[in-house]
């Protein structure tokens, strides 16, 4: 039960310090950090340096989600495939342990 | 810790692919030698995997205002080693980049390097060096994973420093401003990470411990001592 309840406050803490940042940042969205080194980037070279990958062979091989909502969906399929090994993993293991 | 597409120029994308790429290739050794030969840690492979898939899926808010991943590397890293987690980062870091427009191609080998090397590598370091110092397994995961993910971020601001050095005060006036985004925004959820990485070695513990002896990330006599401690 301790390591449950220290993870428990740490997580309680993480919330609470989120809260802080909400309450810190009124006008943020909380937009990734990758996004902003690309501020940093443009602030860096003066807003000249453009990203050169854009029309090669291989950016066709990738796909590009179309919006928001496809993105948050392929995104929950890598949490969901993920959570199920790990769920089966412990069941399966917690199950054999049991058996035997 | 994603650098996007085509944010890194010449010859840096290069460089880092080629530091990479060896690492990768070392790594696909060694898994193969596990798959063929201790089938019976593949499970255990299959869970370091899934949790970097996991949480590097998971895109959290910081105090910071701006929202950055976990990364998920420590525990195949004590696990495993760094050579294999580099394998299974890759793979994450591979699925982003063709299927989420997360990260990119050609800043693979950046990536990759910092997510599946450089922070493996810390989170492996540390945990060997805090089990000879003796100090309490979970604690020493805890700071394993927290770092792990912590030094991901700092070493992705001193690539993109090297690639972007300021005109004034070069590349550490550049990592300064990068790290500033970047260090800052990830100290709360490295330590999220720590703790809950921590849990779930716990709950391998529960169940799996005979891997972990065989996988010499403890010994027998700490096992026994953790789980005497256990109720």
């Amino acid at each position: 039960m301790k390591g449950e309840l220290i993870f428990g406050v740490i997580a309680v803490l993480f919330v609470a310090s989120f809260f802080y940042g909400m309450a810190a940042h009124p006008d943020s969205e909380f937009g990734g950090a990758d996004g902003q080194a690309e501020d940093v980037i443009a602030d860096l070279t003066g807003g000249t340096y453009e990203p050169w990958a854009e029309d090669t062979w291989f950016s066709n091989l990738k796909f590009e989600p179309p919006g928001g909502e496809t993105e948050s969906l392929l995104f929950a399929l890598q949490a969901a495939i993920g959570a199920i090994v790990i769920g089966y993993f412990f069941g399966y293991y917690r199950g054999k342990g049991q058996a035997s | 810790m994603h650098i996007f597409e085509g944010f890194l120029p010449g010859p840096w994308w290069q460089i880092w692919f080629a530091i990479s790429i060896p690492v990768i290739m070392y790594g696909m050794y060694k898994l193969n030698n596990i798959v063929k030969e201790h089938r019976e840690l593949v499970p255990l492979l299959a869970l370091a995997g899934a949790f970097i898939f996991v949480l590097s899926s998971l895109k959290m808010p910081s105090v910071t205002g701006s929202s950055s991943h976990p990364t998920g590397t420590g525990m195949a890293a004590i696990l495993f080693g760094p050579a294999i987690t580099a394998v299974l980062g890759t793979i994450v870091l591979l699925y982003q980049a063709l299927f989420l427009a997360h990260g990119g191609l050609t800043t693979l080998g950046a990536n990759v390097f910092s997510m599946a090397i450089a922070g493996p590598v810390v989170a492996y370091v540390i945990y060997k060096a805090g089990m000879k110092a003796n100090i309490n397994f979970y604690v020493v995961v805890f700071l394993a994973a927290t770092l792990a993910n912590w030094v991901t971020y700092v070493v992705t601001s001193f690539e993109l420093a090297l690639a972007f050095p300021a005109e004034v005060g070069g590349v550490m006036a550049s990592f300064k401003a990068f790290a500033l985004v970047f260090a800052t925004t990830q100290v709360p959820l490295a330590i999220m990470e720590g703790a809950l990485t921590a849990l779930i070695f716990k709950y391998v513990v529960q169940v799996k411990s005979d891997a972990l002896v065989e996988l010499k990330v403890i010994k027998d006599s700490t096992l026994r001592k953790l789980k005497g401690t256990m109720s």
